[in-house]
């Protein structure tokens, strides 16, 4: 029956050289365009700076604020960066040649996801700590808010990208994709903040970690089945 | 005679309550070169991407080597090389960074005739060179590289030939020749003269419109 190249035989090998294939890219991509990679850690930082000016310098006032204040900022920061996702791919054309390939989408969708949760999600969480002494957090709290932010952020990218993915062929995306996700945000920002509160009070982390990581295994399973489907949606109307 | 590999049973489509095509039949076998033509928006484009897999707004049969095109998905694409009216080719990236991202999609090409690809659309020396300073021409010229990376026998080609010089234009004419020769099949809309020696087939969209009862 089969006649011709037999795509079977070749790819089973090469997903994962796909995955490390699209990761490189979108590392390229984002290097040679640093205003995109410096504009939610930007963001980020503005958030958290600005915040006590307009507040209080209270160290008390600011310590209980902190958490908060933090996860709220990643959580924006996230969401702003979300929209150029597909945007550029689909503007030249690559996201045509993405949906044509005989590979499977859920690597694909994988992959870029995961090479912007590192230029975002991963940064804001390394940042983090910097921020948190900032607005004197105590030095307990300091676990808490990393391990939260670095299970959290990741499910972030994911139910995003789906937003991002079902935006994407329309004019103004930005305003609907947070429309969409942003109710979807929040089950990750009571948990993290949550986390972060119950570090500092000295509690058990231990169960607000798990509802977190329980959160990014769904998103992990679940986001790139919804992304692949919401990108063939948006590219062929 | 052998089996057909591209076969189209009563598609019909339309856009904005306008009938672009419909009862439109045709059979595509290996070796054959087709054009398809009609005034701008007389739909070629939105035909290309019904038969790439791209836009499933549409209604009818399209079978690849005798078997429905969604249940053999994965195996069509493989065998399919799709050129759009965007090139796909990332400004930011090279040349040569482009059509690795690409290689790497397509299982079927191999990404050690990369450099002798781009030699022969005439983009040596340009390797290195991010695409935004490339001229239009030249951003084509990335695309069309991979028509000579491809092993796929069916190309499905969007207006191929624009921005291209005439000395590319002949060359690409060439290359579709061969491809044909090889046992090959092409489908393509272009506004330009096709020279190639050897049958090509039309198909006019402008008397399909509005035929349906």
């Amino acid at each position: 029956m089969s006649t011709g190249t037999n795509p079977g035989n070749v790819r089973r090998g090469s997903a994962l050289a796909l995955f490390t294939a699209t990761v490189r890219r979108e590392f390229l991509l984002s290097f040679r365009r640093k205003s995109d990679l410096a504009n939610p850690l930007i963001f980020f930082v503005m958030v958290a700076t600005l915040f006590p000016l307009g507040v209080s310098p209270e160290p008390d006032f600011l310590a209980q604020l902190a958490p908060g204040v933090i996860w709220v900022a990643a959580l924006l920061a996230t969401l702003l960066s979300m929209d150029a996702l597909f945007r550029s791919d689909y503007e030249d054309g690559s996201l045509e040649q993405l949906l044509l390939s005989p590979q499977p989408l859920f690597v694909l969708v994988l992959a870029k996801v995961a090479a912007h949760w590192c230029m975002t999600g991963l940064a804001l969480t390394l940042m983090a700590p910097l921020l948190a002494l900032m607005l004197f957090l105590p030095a307990d709290g300091m676990a808490g808010l990393l391990l939260s932010l670095l299970l959290g952020t990741p499910t972030l990218s994911l139910v995003g990208a789906i937003g991002a993915a079902l935006t994407v062929g329309l004019k103004k995306g930005g305003v609907l994709i947070s429309l969409l996700v942003l109710p979807l945000y929040i089950p990750v920002l009571i948990f993290g903040t949550g986390a972060v509160q119950a570090a500092v009070t000295g509690l058990p982390l231990a169960g607000y970690l798990a509802l977190l990581g329980a959160l990014l295994a769904l998103a992990l399973v679940l986001a790139p089945v919804a992304i692949a489907a919401a990108l063939r949606i948006s590219i062929s109307s | 005679m052998s089996k057909p590999l591209l076969e189209v049973n009563r598609l019909y489509c339309e856009r904005d309550d306008r009938v672009l095509f419909s009862e439109l039949e045709f059979q595509l076998s290996a070796g054959e070169i087709m054009q398809i033509e009609g005034q701008n928006g007389s739909g070629k484009t939105t035909l290309l991407r019904i038969l790439s897999g791209l836009s499933l707004d549409h209604e009818g049969e399209i079978r690849w080597r005798g078997e429905p095109v969604a249940a053999v998905r994965e195996r069509f694409c493989a065998e399919m090389l799709y050129l759009g009216h965007q090139a796909g080719v990332k400004a930011a990236l090279t040349p040569a960074e482009n059509l690795r991202w690409y290689a790497a999609l397509q299982p079927a090409c191999a990404s050690a005739d990369i450099p002798l690809a781009l030699e022969r659309v005439g983009l040596r020396g340009y390797e290195d060179v991010p695409c935004h300073a490339l001229s239009a021409g030249q951003t084509r010229r990335v695309s069309l590289a991979r028509l000579y990376l491809s092993r796929a026998p069916l190309w499905i080609l969007d207006e191929p030939f624009t921005a291209i010089d005439k000395q590319g234009v002949a060359a690409k004419e060439k290359l579709l020749r061969e491809h044909a020769r090889r046992g090959g099949s092409v489908i393509l809309t272009t506004h330009h003269e096709l020279a190639i020696d050897g049958p090509v087939r039309t198909i006019n969209l402008d008397q399909r419109a509005g035929t349906s009862a």
